[in-house]
């Protein structure tokens, strides 16, 4: 018999502009012991199944049709109450943001006991002493000490643990996992993954879970169901699915998949889901304005150089310097960039590597040490008159497609900003009319100039970011983390995009990413951060064949396994 | 250390109200005073030394309570305001009761129900409080209460007993009848304003995950919006909630002429007519030292509900 | 080109979220259209009013304390009745509501100016120069509008020549009214300031080379003006009540130019011996317009934060 079966399953959110349907009769089933993934990108609707099935649908939302069986009892029709009491004591829920989950204002204990208590009436000895074996068994060191503990005092990684003990509080049946390792940091990653695994087969809790990271599926499902835009595509062993999908959605969204273990000349065109452009257009860059004005001055030698460079973030304020605590994002680093390279960067959460970037692009001034353009400090350059010639030269795409634009302009006004600011073009006709080009050139086509931000998707909203950036004819480019915020499928028109931009204007680029096979895909050369530190500095593949540093090896050994990865279609470049 | 900084610019300001605002020596003598006399006046008085000095000397006077003489009527400004003290901080302190006791409560009510035919009554009604000025309140009460159903005095604080230097209007009848109408009208804008703060904070914790997982843990509602939500509602409401109290005995000042009340706002009000500048810069620095012990109060009990404070200093 | 882009503009809002919300809210749209009636009242009230109470040659003394024109001995000249010294309170509401509302209106574009500019240099600049006007607005707001209006008001009466008195009074009253408001702004422009300056658009402007200040004024200042708009409308409420409140303390505007708190002052000598129309019609002409901002207010709040949907 099946633990958990949803059939059908219909949910939609009305609004004024029409009703939504988030999920499209969905048929979903979970054996015990068994873990079923479900992935798909955003808007796909996985997160609201998670929802419907426990009874917690956010507002307006509502489940409109089909039923949900847990071990053959239809729980979808329950009242409130009923549904209450299944909740945590025979479905146990785990959500994405471990920061957030737990009540600031309550020791763990306190919120274990409580959980404990209510579903198993154990008595409070009793429930204490279960409380300290659960954090035990999520690999909590000094339970009994810890868990006097407010959440604060845990970090993202130990939160998650905790978070994990608190859904096995009442030996659930069945655990839905929303996202549960999104917010964490690729080590923490595989540790947490490991733990829900061996947590589901010791105690044949049947898991779905919830995301849209391959990595996450190939690590830990058995079986995985394919979302698409809230109808299910395609479902199978997680083997199947991965190595030979059959829906072309899924053979699209694996192909798009960034790997480790080669290198791929472009992504394949991803025509399937998006509408955006995706081809690969070479300008004639003698005669296109991009192309123009680009006679900077000769530089022999690496065009970035960073000396020994030091960031340093006061952690508490006080009004008196010796009372103010610091820390060091950035603690002595050089490197070189040289000319017409992609140099990579990559580490976790906290490594200091965006800070780099926005040293380098003189955003924050450092504590000590230099940053060479060329043969120029860029440090020691003293007017603003100065510098703004070197801004010129060098431009940065960030992270975060929704807060890099100004929602208050016009795309024309942000792309043609730093023409005006330049003094780039003559005339205001010339302005618009470089403005309309470059767009194109980034795949949006003319008529984006005059609408808002808003009315683009991320990605597409990135391809601005990335035409604002090319505006100032820059020959340096900085990215940093340009795609983790969006779909794999959209990270790779977008990585395609900056390939395409590099190879055409010969631009030099810093790019900035925690994830590695990404940066395989895009670097030619690759340093490696840890705690504000530069452990490690390679080519590209001898870093990933042949990783010198432990640190490196550490990383490289948690990545998630995409070995049965399909290869249909590639376009290798090496392996 | 923020107490200091606050006392201390508090009493510049008093202090240069009384220097530089008209001149002390005019309002100290009549009309005949000859120029000679006017000039040892204030050579006694030291109004010639140097203004850090004079600083100086203010300061340590206004610390032991001494704010000088008022203007008006020749007697010692800390005496009239010792007078009228007690009759201020019990009407705010019913005033503070009166609004906590009735502003937490449904505040929580109406962000729990929030689409409830009775919480929507209520925010409207408060909303029209919030329109209703003080002195309007006031004023529709007389009339009410006072003028067409004279059930309740409509000014002055009724028989009131000497405790020592305090006298109470708890303990009689009649001045515990004087206080109904005035605190009600004090009372009533801050009631509203704390129901409103309690109401938008505790809404903004039912959106946190943690109330989400929570509920997602099988805990029942009753566990999860007071013991959880309601909780973590009061952290922030707690600093404003002492502002707004804070704010309870200089908002006196209209209730009290409203209603004759013979407390220090009505002390003050007069002061202002007749230019009393000792009276006004003893009545400001006072009002901020109840500041000040106010803020100290909020950050003790903050410390107390939030435990990420008390590991900030461990 | 400049056409269609203004007919897009126009669809803009007619599209918008809020426009909708606007549209299916009858409290916003009532409240909205009481607070033009009144503002319309009262900017027209010497074409639109029925008699002119500052004209010493219409007012009547035997027309003094008439009851409203609907009531025994009442006078049809004169729909609300009269005060004391004849003058007809709808004319008297009329006038007074024009000084009422000048003085909120002033006073809010006042402390909205101080404090938006306030507001940005502080969460911009960061450091030093933001612990300065934090900490004077810290200490400002221990004490309570009504309190800074009456001493900036005691300490004028000092200064000013008592002939010059009646004259300035009203801008000692704006300005005093401003000055008390201004840290609502401030907090909240900050705040905003500091989460709009570490979001990436602000950074790329950084980048391009844009100046502090010109990224302050296109970038910043447009995306912080939400929730200004909500305390403006909300501070105009206060702001009106505040003025009520000094007039009707006998320290506001002067007599010879008579708000709606002075107004109900005058009436409330009357109050006891029946005469209840005087203070009654200015108060509630006054409690309706502050409820109708306030309305609005409350709806602009809703209407704003998307997370209440």
């Amino acid at each position: 018999m099946e633990l958990l079966d949803i059939k059908n399953l219909q949910i939609e959110f009305p609004s004024r502009r029409g009703t939504v349907v988030a999920v499209k009769g969905v048929n979903l089933t979970v054996r015990p012991g068994e873990v079923l993934g479900v992935v798909g990108e955003s808007g796909a609707g996985k997160s609201t199944i998670g929802n419907a099935v426990i009874g917690l649908l956010d507002p307006p939302g509502e489940m409109s049709g089909g039923e949900v069986f847990l071990k053959g009892e239809k729980i979808n029709d329950l009242s409130s109450e009923e549904k209450r009491k299944i909740r945590g004591r025979r479905i146990g829920m785990i959500f994405q943001d471990p920061l957030t989950s737990l009540d600031p204002l309550q020791t763990i204990e306190q919120q274990l006991v409580e959980t404990i208590e209510l579903h198993l009436r154990l008595g409070k000895k009793k429930s204490q002493e279960r409380a300290v074996d659960l954090l035990r068994q999520v690999g909590i060191d000094d339970p009994e000490i810890r868990i006097k503990n407010y959440p604060h005092q845990f970090s993202g990684g130990m939160r998650q643990r905790v978070v994990i003990a608190l859904a096995l509080c009442a030996e659930p049946e069945v655990i839905i996992a929303d996202e549960p390792t999104t917010a964490l940091d690729v080590s923490i990653q595989a540790q947490i993954l490991e733990l829900m695994r061996k947590l589901c087969r010791e105690k044949q809790v049947g898991m779905l879970i919830i995301t849209h990271d391959m990595g996450v599926i190939a690590d830990i499902t058995d079986r995985v169901a394919v979302m698409y835009q809230g109808n299910l595509v395609e479902e199978g062993t997680t083997q199947k699915i991965l190595g030979d999908p059959d829906h072309p959605y899924t053979k699209s969204l694996i192909s798009a998949v960034p790997r480790a273990d080669v290198r791929l000349r472009r992504f394949p065109m991803v025509d399937y889901i998006e509408k955006e452009e995706d081809r690969k257009v070479l300008l004639d860059i003698s005669t296109h304005w991009l192309g123009q004005g680009r006679d900077f001055g000769k530089i022999e030698g690496p065009l970035i150089s960073v000396k020994d460079l030091v960031m340093t973030f006061v952690t508490k304020q006080a009004f008196l310097k010796k009372n103010r605590q610091s820390f060091n994002a950035v603690d002595s680093v050089s490197f070189d960039i040289k000319q017409g390279e992609v140099f990579g960067i990559v580490g976790e959460s906290g490594s200091g590597k965006s800070t780099i970037a926005r040293l380098i692009a003189g955003l924050y001034k450092p504590a000590s040490g230099s940053v060479f353009f060329g043969e120029t400090d860029l440090t020691k350059v003293g007017s603003e008159r100065e510098m703004d010639v070197f801004r010129k030269q060098m431009q940065m795409i960030f992270q975060d497609p929704f807060s890099s634009l100004n929602g208050r302009m016009r795309v024309m006004d942000i792309v043609a900003e730093p023409i005006r600011f330049h003094k780039l073009a003559s005339s205001n006709r010339e302005v618009e009319t470089i403005v309309t080009d470059l767009l194109e050139h980034v795949g949006l086509g003319r008529q984006a100039a005059v609408r808002f931000p808003h009315e683009f998707s991320g990605g597409q909203r990135q391809r601005i970011s990335i035409a604002r950036a090319l505006a100032t004819r820059p020959r340096f480019l900085i990215c940093d983390e340009p795609t983790s915020a969006l779909d794999v499928s959209i990270q790779a028109q977008i990585l395609n995009l900056l390939k395409d931009l590099q190879e055409e204007l010969g631009l030099t680029m810093l790019f900035i990413s925690h994830d590695l096979p990404v940066i395989r895909q895009m670097c030619d050369r690759v340093g490696v951060m840890k705690k504000g530190k530069l452990v490690e500095v390679a080519e590209t593949e001898a870093l990933f064949t042949d990783p010198q540093a432990s640190y490196t090896q550490e990383l490289l050994s948690l990545m998630p396994k995409l070995d049965f990865l399909s290869h249909e279609g590639l376009d290798v470049e090496a392996s | 250390m923020q107490s200091v900084i606050v006392m201390f610019t508090v009493g510049l300001i008093a202090f240069s109200m009384f220097r530089f605002v008209g001149d002390p020596i005019n309002n100290m003598v009549g009309q005949d005073t000859s120029e000679q006399e006017r000039i040892e006046l204030r050579e006694r008085l030291g109004l010639n030394d140097p203004f850090l000095v004079q600083f100086g000397r203010f300061s340590l006077n206004a610390v032991q309570g001494d704010f000088g003489l008022s203007y008006k009527y020749r007697v010692p400004v800390s005496e009239m305001i010792a007078e009228r003290m007690p009759a201020t901080l019990e009407l705010a302190f019913v005033a503070a009761i009166l609004s906590l006791a009735i502003g937490i409560p449904l505040g929580v009510y109406t962000a729990l129900k929030r689409h409830s035919f009775l919480s929507k009554l209520i925010m409207t009604t408060s909303l029209i409080g919030v329109s209703l000025p003080t002195f309007l309140t006031g004023i529709m009460l007389i009339l009410f209460f006072g003028v067409v159903l004279r059930w309740l005095p409509t000014f002055g604080r009724g028989d009131v007993i000497e405790l020592g230097s305090w006298s109470t209007g708890f303990l009689t009848a009649s001045g515990l009848k004087s206080l109904i109408l005035p605190s009600i009208t004090l009372a009533l804008f801050q009631l509203t304003l704390i129901m409103r703060l309690v109401r938008a904070e505790m809404l903004e914790v039912l959106r946190t995950d943690f109330v989400k997982f929570a509920k997602a843990r099988g805990l029942p509602n009753r566990l999860v919006n007071f013991k959880h939500a309601l909780k973590n509602t009061l952290v922030p409401v707690i600093t404003i909630t002492g502002l707004q109290l804070g704010s309870l005995i200089a908002f006196a000042i209209i209730t009290e002429s409203v209603f004759q009340w013979p407390g220090m706002g009505l002390l003050f009000i007069q002061a202002i007519a007749d230019v009393d500048i000792p009276i006004m810069a003893a009545y400001l620095v006072l009002i901020a030292f109840f500041f000040v012990m106010i803020n100290m109060i909020v950050d003790i009990l903050y410390y107390a509900v939030d435990p990420r404070l008390r590991a900030d200093n461990e | 080109m400049e056409n269609t882009v203004e007919k897009s503009r126009m669809a803009r809002i007619l599209d918008s979220d809020i426009w909708h919300s606007f549209a299916r809210s009858p409290v916003a749209i009532i409240s909205s259209i009481v607070t033009l009636v009144i503002i319309f009242g009262a900017l027209f009230a010497p074409f639109i009013a029925p008699n002119d109470p500052f004209d010493l040659v219409a007012i009547d003394l035997m027309d003094a304390s008439l009851p409203p024109a609907w009531l025994e001995e009442g006078d049809s000249r004169f729909f609300l009745g009269t005060d004391d010294q004849g003058r007809g309170i709808l004319s008297t509401i009329m006038y007074g509501a024009r000084i009422s509302l000048f003085v909120g209106f002033a006073s809010v574009i006042f402390s909205m100016i101080v404090g938006i500019s306030l507001g940005l240099i502080s969460g911009y600049v960061g450091g030093r120069t933001d612990a300065i006007i934090m900490r004077i607005a810290d200490i400002q707001l221990s004490f309570p509008a009504i309190l800074i209006a009456l001493l900036l008001d005691g300490v004028a009466r000092g200064l000013v020549p008592k002939e010059m008195h009646n004259d300035v009074t009203i801008y000692v009253l704006v300005f005093a009214i401003g000055i008390s408001g201004w840290v609502q702004y401030a907090r909240t422009v900050r705040g905003s300031t500091l989460v709009e300056k570490n979001k990436e658009y602000v950074q790329a402007a950084r980048i391009i080379g844009i100046r502090p200040g010109t990224i302050l004024r296109r970038h910043i200042l447009p995306n912080v003006m939400g929730p200004v708009m909500v305390i403006a409308t909300i501070h105009l409420a206060i702001a009106i009540i505040t003025e009520a409140t000094l007039s009707f303390l006998g320290v506001g505007v002067p007599p010879t130019t008579p708000s709606l708190g002075t107004l109900i002052r005058i009436g409330n000598e009357y109050l006891f011996s029946g005469e209840w129309w005087i203070t009654i019609f200015p108060g509630a002409a006054l409690v309706i317009l502050v409820l109708a901002v306030n309305l609005l207010g409350d709806w602009l709040r809703d209407a704003l934060n998307p997370k209440l949907r």
